[in-house]
């Protein structure tokens, strides 16, 4: 039953994959060596990191070159680990506020990367499953990238939540109020250093769920999960 | 100087009071209508701020995050099971809708294909879920236009639905029965005899309401040919869902990108309309509650015998790596970008909620908009706040 599943899913993986390499040539060709990374995964997605200067003009070659005219999503991705862990694997007492963990620590995911918080967004092409994500450094020192907002006018909410969520500014958007915050709301809480307060000062119950049975090996066992008492 | 109890007890009735009611400052340059955060007419906490000419809108700015849970925040210290819990909240009229794209990009970068049952059982729940949500959209629809009847059979009809999934997965509103590799249950004994059941009565209730409603000749007049929305700009916006098929916009990812549900093998349709206007979002969505019905008669006839769990490890490690799964939600396109670094646990989670893009148009949208017609507008924009703020 398993087998058959696959096999008929392998066919138009590699199809699928025909058509995100398409759509890269079409942003290589038209970006040139500002596409400074890609990756695909067949029949799931494709990822194309550009160069923080071209960021606007990917959009318009997203929009107007490659026809995605749908707009998914803005956001940002701080890749530093977190200092204050997971929080069900810290100690209760940790020492407040914990050490920062060193900017090499950052490791970016698909596609790479040479700093610590990268933007992120999502576009599609109506009709079809033609979607693209995009990703562009921005510097530590001075987070700032360019808007997206004059070639895709809902960006503009998206810009503001990250914004305030990672402290990126977006040249050319004069409205980066806050949208979610008070406005006199200090830090920007999805950078990693920014606590959880709630967790720190109480650890989390939760705990409980993910430690392992006594007596049971731990993840190599495969077991169904309807199986637990 | 210390307040007395009075003092403070009207002091705090009033803060009170000035979030609830309508306050109106008359400018220099015409008139500042503030609409919530607690208005009946914006479906909970959303604060809208019109600039007013006369009658008419001359700019409106939307207010959003009173309901702000954090919950981006909130998914990086929980572990993938756990974070189920949690999305179940965002759109909580329709929660098991919301767990299943994240539980499919899990199970993506686990390489984890749950069984045919389980994707079977997971699409007549997420069309149940739709059914619920809707169905309570099409009854306050004619709530916000002054109709009381249509909403109190909204919510007789709806119940049906909602004992449906309680009696699969235990809960009425945030089930929490999506796992990774497959489901929670199996279905109880009797339960596809009484889903097709209420599938009848949901269809009679979609029949009522086409007349009831829809048919209306106030309805029709004060959403016909109000707030029209383009297809371009719809798209540039991100509508989705109704919103966007509303506009003309050929586009369901349920048929166009379906990420790993049962919807290829249905006989269905999508339904469009090529006006853009009010009238033509809340049609698109009856429509697809009727076809939603015949989903779900067609999903109980066909449902594969079967486990309903994969083979999944116990505890749960995900691996490195990055995935963007999105489903057709009953409110729109939903999606959860996550980022694994191989832990028990998300690094994070971006949740592309539809909601957040559907109202975001309504700044453009409000612009010129006569004062009543801001009720329908946001009505058939159709959001619950739990989607925008998250």
């Amino acid at each position: 039953m398993a087998g058959d599943v696959t096999a008929t899913e392998d066919a138009p993986a590699a199809v699928v994959d025909d058509q995100r390499e398409a759509l890269l040539a079409v942003f290589t060709e038209h970006l040139g060596d500002a596409v400074v990374g890609s990756h695909i995964k067949p029949g799931q997605g494709l990822w194309i990191r550009v160069a923080t200067g071209a960021w606007a003009e990917a959009a318009e070659v997203a929009r107007d070159k490659a026809g995605l005219r749908w707009f998914d999503f803005l956001s940002a991705i701080d890749w530093l680990p977190s200092p204050y862990g997971r929080y069900e694997d810290s100690a209760v007492d940790v020492p407040f506020p914990p050490p920062m963990p060193d900017r090499s620590a950052a490791v970016p995911g698909y596609t790479g990367g040479d700093t610590r918080i990268q933007v992120l967004a999502s576009v599609a092409k109506a009709g079809t499953d033609q979607r693209v994500l995009l990703k562009a450094d921005v510097p530590d020192d001075d987070p700032r990238i360019a808007t997206w907002i004059r070639s895709y006018a809902g960006a503009a909410w998206h810009e503001r939540e990250a914004h305030e969520m990672f402290g990126i500014r977006f040249d050319g958007n004069g409205d980066l109020r806050n949208i979610y915050l008070p406005t006199e709301f200090e830090g920007h809480p999805l950078r990693k250093e920014f606590p959880l307060l709630a967790r720190v000062v109480k650890p989390w119950p939760g705990i409980v769920d993910v430690e392992p049975m006594p007596g049971g090996d731990d993840e190599d066992e495969a077991t169904e999960e309807g199986s637990e008492p | 100087m210390t307040l007395t109890e009075a003092q403070q007890l009207g002091y705090s009735n009033a803060q009170a009071a000035d979030g609830r009611i309508n306050v109106e400052i008359e400018t220099e340059d015409g008139m500042v209508l503030n609409m919530g955060p607690q208005h009946p007419a914006t479906h909970g906490t959303l604060r809208l701020i019109a600039h007013l000419d006369g009658e008419q809108v001359t700019s409106a700015d939307v207010m959003c995050g009173y309901m702000h849970r954090g919950y981006e925040k909130l998914c990086e210290v929980r572990s993938y099971p756990q974070v189920t819990t949690l999305i179940n909240r965002i759109d909580w009229l329709g929660s098991f809708a919301n767990e299943v794209p994240f539980i499919l990009a899990a199970e993506q970068l686990m390489e984890v294909e749950a069984p045919p049952r389980a994707t079977w059982i997971r699409t007549i729940l997420f069309e149940l879920s739709r059914i619920a949500n809707v169905s309570l959209f099409i009854g306050d629809l004619a709530l916000q236009l002054g109709a009381q009847t249509p909403a109190f059979y909204a919510f007789r009809d709806r119940e049906f639905v909602l004992n449906q999934i309680e009696s699969v997965t235990g809960g009425r509103f945030h089930p929490n029965f999506d796992r990774i590799g497959g489901l929670k249950d199996d279905l109880p004994k009797g339960w596809i005899a009484e889903t097709k059941a209420a599938m009848v009565r949901l269809r009679g209730f979609c029949d009522e309401m086409e007349g009831l409603v829809y048919g209306n000749e106030i309805f029709q007049s004060r959403t016909r040919g109000i707030g029209i929305v383009p297809g371009h700009v719809a798209q540039s916006y991100g509508l989705s869902g109704a919103n966007l098929r509303g506009s003309g916009v050929d586009w369901d990812l349920r048929r166009d990108a379906n990420p790993g549900l049962a919807y290829d093998q249905l006989d269905w349709k999508v339904w469009t309309h090529p006006d853009g206007d009010s009238f033509s979002r809340c049609w698109v969505r009856l429509q697809e509650v009727r076809e939603a019905t015949k989903m779900v008669d067609q999903l109980c006839d066909g449902l594969p015998a079967g486990p309903i769990m994969a083979k999944v490890p116990r505890i749960i490690k995900v691996p490195e790596g990055e995935a963007y799964v999105a489903t057709e939600n009953p409110l729109g396109a939903m999606g959860y970008y996550v980022v694994s670094k191989g832990d028990t646990g998300p690094f994070r989670v971006k949740i592309r909620s539809a909601s957040f893009n559907n109202i975001s148009v309504a700044s453009w949208l409000l612009r010129g908009v006569y004062v009543p017609d801001i009720i329908t507008i946001l009505a058939s924009l159709y959001f619950i706040l739990g989607d925008i703020d998250r």
